[in-house]
């Protein structure tokens, strides 16, 4: 399974506290299963919890050779330069960068989530659904603000 | 804990985990993320501070001491976070101890080049070297 932070966990285990504090136990209740994928409603803490960990993915093998493949281009002068903007300014590149555009606001305002939750706040099952649309829709609204601004929209 | 077991509740945990040790690299993962969030915001905003991204400008911009510094510590703090994200991510699927540990040591390597090649063309484009 994939790690989803202990406010899912608290949420899906819920139904197994009371199954256990019932004081019944196995022999008429149904034994409680382990949280799987498969048996829960998909929510947005869900989506949020495995887009930040495509996002941290595609940052770390695409986002950080481009990055490099950027800085090495501006050092060795203008020709190496120029094979780098053509290779973003091409359709597949543009679709790149846009999408590490997303990844990295999207990675940014999960990560800050992330680490609000690492104190122990923001567990709420309100707070937590809330929180977890804030972050698309805060990064889908950075990333079309960013790009309108660099393909001139803004100036 | 059972009469006579006198290990203490972090003796029992110690060297259990996808990794057998983790709690350091958690909290390195954390500090990291939030370097990256300054330096993160730093380049964002640099981008769009700039008075043009054409590459003169941006030469000029990792030149100076306000960009190259930076952007230096934004190379070497991002390679970092990413190998130890990487690392989770591998830990969570590669169960078995020597692709594992296979995996885990080719990543280090990638990520220690990587960082090495981005850090060589900052520093030529600070002290002139490379064009």
């Amino acid at each position: 399974m994939v790690k989803t932070g202990l406010g899912e966990a608290r949420e899906t285990c819920a139904p197994v506290g009371a199954a256990l504090s019932g004081g019944t136990m196995a022999s008429t209740r149904p034994r409680p299963l382990s949280p799987h994928l498969t048996i829960w409603r998909w929510g947005p803490h869900m989506v949020v919890s495995i887009l930040h960990r495509a996002s941290g993915i595609a940052l770390s093998v695409a986002g950080l050779a481009i990055l490099t493949w950027w800085l090495m281009a501006l050092a060795l002068g203008p020709e190496a330069y120029a094979a780098f903007a053509k290779a973003a300014h091409s359709p597949v590149g543009l679709i790149v960068l846009v999408g590490l555009t997303w990844s990295f606001f999207q990675h940014l305002l999960s990560g800050i989530r992330h680490l609000v939750t690492d104190t122990g706040a923001g567990f709420e099952l309100g707070v937590n659904k809330t929180s977890a649309i804030l972050t698309i829709v805060g990064s889908l609204l950075l990333t079309i603000l960013l790009w309108a601004w660099l393909l001139g929209y803004l100036k | 804990m059972s009469i006579g077991d006198s290990s203490t509740p972090l003796g029992k945990v110690r060297g259990l985990g996808s990794a057998r040790e983790g709690g350091e690299h958690w909290l390195t993962e954390r500090v990291t993320s939030i370097a990256l969030l300054l330096l993160g915001s730093w380049f964002i905003a640099s981008l769009l501070l700039l008075p043009g991204l054409d590459p003169h400008t941006l030469v000029e911009w990792l030149e100076s001491p306000t960009g190259a510094i930076p952007m230096a510590l934004l190379v070497i703090v991002g390679f970092k976070h990413a190998l130890d994200g990487m690392n989770v991510f591998v830990d969570d699927y590669v169960h078995e101890p020597g692709s594992n540990f296979v995996i885990n040591t080719l990543m280090l390597f990638v990520a220690v080049a990587g960082a090495a090649i981005a850090l060589y063309a900052l520093a030529a484009l600070a002290f002139g070297g490379a064009s």
